[in-house]
């Protein structure tokens, strides 16, 4: 992989600013003067590259290179970002070669994969930098032709001056135009003449991928380089006291076996530094299968971690951990009795509390969701070779900006001695946002004077943690006696942090409104998994809107369209968290879509959904049969609104594939414990949605708008497990509070 | 040592015989298409072809490759124009990617079983290949289509 330094400050051109619901954002200026001397001096043979922009190169021979800012995990940007430059560029598709960037956030920004962020982050900033390029280049060739710059234009790569007949490619004009300073404040183009954007693209790394090339972060190697594994506690709660490696050190291939401390005592640890286990036992040796095999010969004793304290952030907040060696049944009942305490409140309007007293009518429902493994594809690894000056870590991860400031905190080293290089990642799911492993594998390097790779089985994987917290909420509605809808109340808990959004529909569309959250600590740690929060409020509060749209005599979309009529003429309290004609737009576009109410879908038990997070609106239509006795979803109709589709066929996949994803979730997913011991490690305990679980055919359709395009990898996941749910009611007359619903539907086989 | 029959070609390998195939072919070889999901036969990720038959690498001893011939995905075809690979690429299949070796090499033996194979009998035997990303109805389009380039002899 290439990369290039600059001498400029990597933080010279960074600027952050504080954001609206907390935390920080960095921003950056792609628009940045490069001296000749710095573009020479990191070009790479054998082409001379003329760097225009921070993202694109140019050969004399007009071959045109892009580079993919944001580390790819299967949303496919790195073929959508370049894209959006290819447009504003006015090259031509079928002549950009694309290349993953390196970590250089002066360049190439923030480079965070997240939160559904990456399209919409570098919408402006690509596009300026396209059309930056694009008018350089037209500037070197009116410089060439001594003509004025407003008569020239281009297309597809080539810049013409129609007066003179004279005509050049980009490369021609490449090197002229590097010297060119970068203009700021280009024009850019209507987004309804696009060539590339809103046309379908194939995968640009499609066929390396179905020809089994080095790709993913446990494909990369180095001569030399030796393999490490940790051999983990067995529980959530215990620790390192002892062990014993004589006959793991006569295993062949062994080189090392040592326990290393990961953060020390007093340790400020970012947002995503969590880790579960401090004191690691490290095997290393030559390969894979060595390690593995070594490992089963440690005699080890662990003991009671107790009760720790994590220091976070720069305020030094401190974070009790206990250390109870925990199961899920205890869980469970703790929960139970923390939802009958008082908890914090989040969001009141109106007077809920007399609405309830006086309701002709209330209903009041429980859901449960257990804690979800991520199960990325490719479990957790990591190169990393550290020498006392510099260090070069690669693998798969969510945020090298983030870990960065770690590793050099960890490591004792300058930032710009840290080279981060991303690979392709199988898979990320909020998981590999989370650092550890990367810290793991450096400290091991260092430790060991070698380039090693850290390799985690599927059973360290799918122990180690950072999962989708254990979530419960309790949903509350008053109807008065004409069956009007006049208080709703969700009191939420989770272990380790609740699932509520206070600001999110209904709020907004009900007169009196209460939202309360509570929290359990725990020592089974947690993380971002696709849309956090909304994984589970969208299950409850949708199934629970459907519940009470029974009560109400309504149809279940008419009473949703119906409350964001009133969200949207005559909203309740402030700050609502969702644009009520948009919301009601998927709606009305997957009723429509579905059929919804067309006799010939009655074979159906159908089930309706819908949710407004990370920026687009979502939702599904689920058809349900009985299949062999069992439920089966057939068919799903999805309608999505996420402004300006930029490659179309790609966010059909995307779309396609959080289907599937939230089927498989909410019907089989969930991990439980029994004294901190993971009950499951593996896919033949833990069971993940297979071929002939996922549906026959799923329809999406795209609300068809200009507005500048905002996230798709989380939005279409949540309501699924909703529909779901609601598609289970039709199809069997019960109601399904608890996740995951296999459980529930055995139990009813069974009766 | 052993040697080993992969894609048409000897390797000579200082292993452990009972060393599964799947380490060998990618610590050893540094063929890596082979990919590791679980090592329990589980996930269809390490899924190769052993004398034609599809065989997970994670359980597989590398003993019981000797005198064999194995294939893996970089075997699959010489220019990457097995019916499959062209469905594949045609259908933009892949999400993150690190299942789709193992699907299309469990795909190619049914395919080469089962020219005119069913939705059913596409789902039976593909049920043990795992795919994270939910890219199950475009596979199952995609061995269809190459189903289709396959009777069509393209």
């Amino acid at each position: 992989m290439t990369h290039q330094k600059t001498s400029i400050n990597r933080r010279s051109f960074l600027k952050s600013s504080a954001l609206a619901g907390g935390g920080l954002m960095i921003s950056f200026s792609a628009l940045a003067k490069f001296d000749l001397e710095d573009k020479v001096s990191g070009l790479d043979l054998p082409d001379q590259w003329y760097e225009l922009t921070g993202y694109i190169k140019i050969t004399p021979d007009n071959v045109i290179k892009i580079l993919n800012p944001n580390p790819e995990f299967g949303q496919n940007v790195m073929t959508s970002l370049p894209m959006i430059v290819t447009e504003e560029l006015d090259a031509e598709w079928k002549n950009v070669t694309v290349e993953m960037g390196p970590h250089d956030s002066v360049k190439l920004g923030p480079q965070f994969t997240g939160g559904s962020n990456s399209v919409r982050m570098y919408w402006k900033p690509l596009r300026e930098a396209g059309a930056a390029a694009r008018n350089m280049l037209m500037q070197a060739a009116a410089q060439t032709w001594n003509v004025p710059v407003e008569e020239v234009t281009t297309k597809a790569g080539m810049v013409y001056h129609e007066k003179s007949g004279k005509s050049g490619t980009y490369g021609s004009f490449a090197s002229k135009a590097a010297e060119i300073s970068i203009p700021k404040g280009v024009k850019l183009k209507d987004v309804k003449n696009f060539n590339v954007v809103r046309r379908s693209q194939k995968n640009v790394e499609g066929v390396k991928i179905i020809t089994g090339k080095p790709l993913f972060g446990l494909d990369y190697k180095v001569d030399g380089m030796l393999i490490a594994m940790i051999e983990h506690p067995p529980a959530f709660g215990l620790k390192l006291k002892s062990f014993d490696a004589s006959e793991t050190l006569k295993m062949p291939g062994i080189k090392h076996v040592f326990s290393q401390k990961l953060y020390e005592d007093g340790f400020e640890q970012g947002g995503f530094d969590t880790r579960t286990f401090n004191d690691l036992l490290v095997v290393v040796g030559n390969t894979t299968w060595q390690v593995m095999q070594a490992r089963k010969k440690l005699k080890v004793e662990w003991e009671l971690a107790g009760e720790t304290k994590n220091i976070i952030g720069t305020q030094k907040r401190e974070v009790i951990i206990p250390g109870e060696l925990e199961s899920t049944s205890t869980q469970l009942a703790k929960m139970k009795e923390y939802a009958s305490k008082p908890a914090q409140q989040l969001r009141k309007d109106g007077d809920p509390e007399t609405a309830f007293k006086n309701a002709a009518r209330v209903i009041e429902r429980t859901y449960t969701a257990p804690f979800l493994a991520h199960n990325c594809m490719e479990p957790m690894n990591f190169f990393a070779h550290v020498s006392d000056d510099k260090a070069l870590v690669a693998g798969n991860l969510q945020a090298p900006g983030w870990s960065e400031p770690t590793l050099a905190k960890l490591l004792n080293l300058p930032a710009d001695k840290i080279e981060i290089q991303m690979t392709r990642m199988g898979g990320g799911f909020g998981n590999r946002a989370y650092g550890h492993y990367i810290y793991e594998a450096a400290l091991i390097s260092k430790k060991i004077k070698a380039p090693v790779k850290l390799v985690y089985s599927r059973e360290d994987d799918m122990t180690y943690g950072i999962y989708r917290p254990m979530y419960t909420a309790t949903y509350r509605a008053a109807l008065d006696a004409n069956k009007n809808l006049i208080a709703f109340h969700v009191k939420g808990g989770g272990i380790p942090e609740h699932p509520i959004h206070a600001n999110r529909f209904p709020a907004g569309a009900v007169d009196n409104y209460l939202a309360e959250g509570w929290q359990i600590p725990s020592n089974i740690t947690i993380g971002a998994f696709r849309a956090p929060r909304s994984n589970f409020n969208a299950a409850a509060e949708q199934s629970f809107l459907d519940e009470v749209a029974e009560a109400m005599g309504k149809d279940p979309i008419d009473l949703r369209l119906e409350l964001l009529k009133r969200a949207k003429e005559k909203p309740v309290g402030k700050n609502n968290d969702y644009d009520a004609d948009r919301y009601a737009g998927v709606l009305k576009l997957v009723k429509e879509k579905s059929g919804w109410n067309n006799p010939e879908n009655k074979k159906y038990s159908r089930g309706v959904a819908a949710y407004f997070c990370h920026n687009s609106y979502a939702a599904h239509v689920v058809d349900l049969v009985m299949r062999d006795g069992q439920p089966y979803v057939e068919k799903v109709t999805s309608a999505v609104d996420c402004g300006i589709v930029i490659n179309p066929d790609a966010a059909i996949n995307m779309i396609e594939g959080a289907v599937v994803d939230g089927i498989g979730n909410a019907l089989y997913g969930g991990l439980t414990h029994k004294d901190g011991v993971a009950e499951q490690n593996n896919f033949h305990r833990y069971r993940m949605i297979r071929m002939h679980e996922a549906p026959k055919k799923i329809d999406v359709h795209f609300v068809q708008n200009d507005l500048d395009p905002t996230g798709l990898g989380e939005p279409p996941f949540p309501p699924v497990f909703g529909a779901v749910a609601n598609a289970l009611y039709k199809n069997t007359g019960n109601r399904f509070y608890e996740q995951p619903y296999i459980l529930q539907l055995n139990k009813t086989s069974r009766a | 040592m052993i040697t080993l029959n992969i894609n048409k070609k000897n390797y000579n390998v200082d292993v452990d015989p009972e060393t599964p195939l799947l380490w060998v072919l990618r610590d050893t070889i540094n063929l890596v298409g082979t990919k590791y999901g679980c090592g329990i036969a589980q996930c269809g990720a390490c899924v190769v072809h052993l004398n034609g038959e599809a065989v997970r690498s994670c359980v597989t001893k590398v003993s019981r490759a000797v005198g064999q011939k194995v294939v893996t995905i970089e075997g699959l075809s010489e220019k990457n124009d097995h019916p499959l690979q062209k469905a594949w690429i045609e259908l933009d299949v892949p999400q993150c990617g690190y299942c789709q070796a193992g699907q299309i090499m469990s795909a190619a033996v049914l395919l080469r079983e089962n020219k005119n194979p069913t939705e059913k009998d596409i789902d039976s035997a593909m049920a043990g290949n795992l795919c994270r990303c939910g890219t199950y109805l475009r596979i199952r389009k995609a061995i269809q289509l190459a189903a289709e380039i396959q009777r069509k002899g393209k």
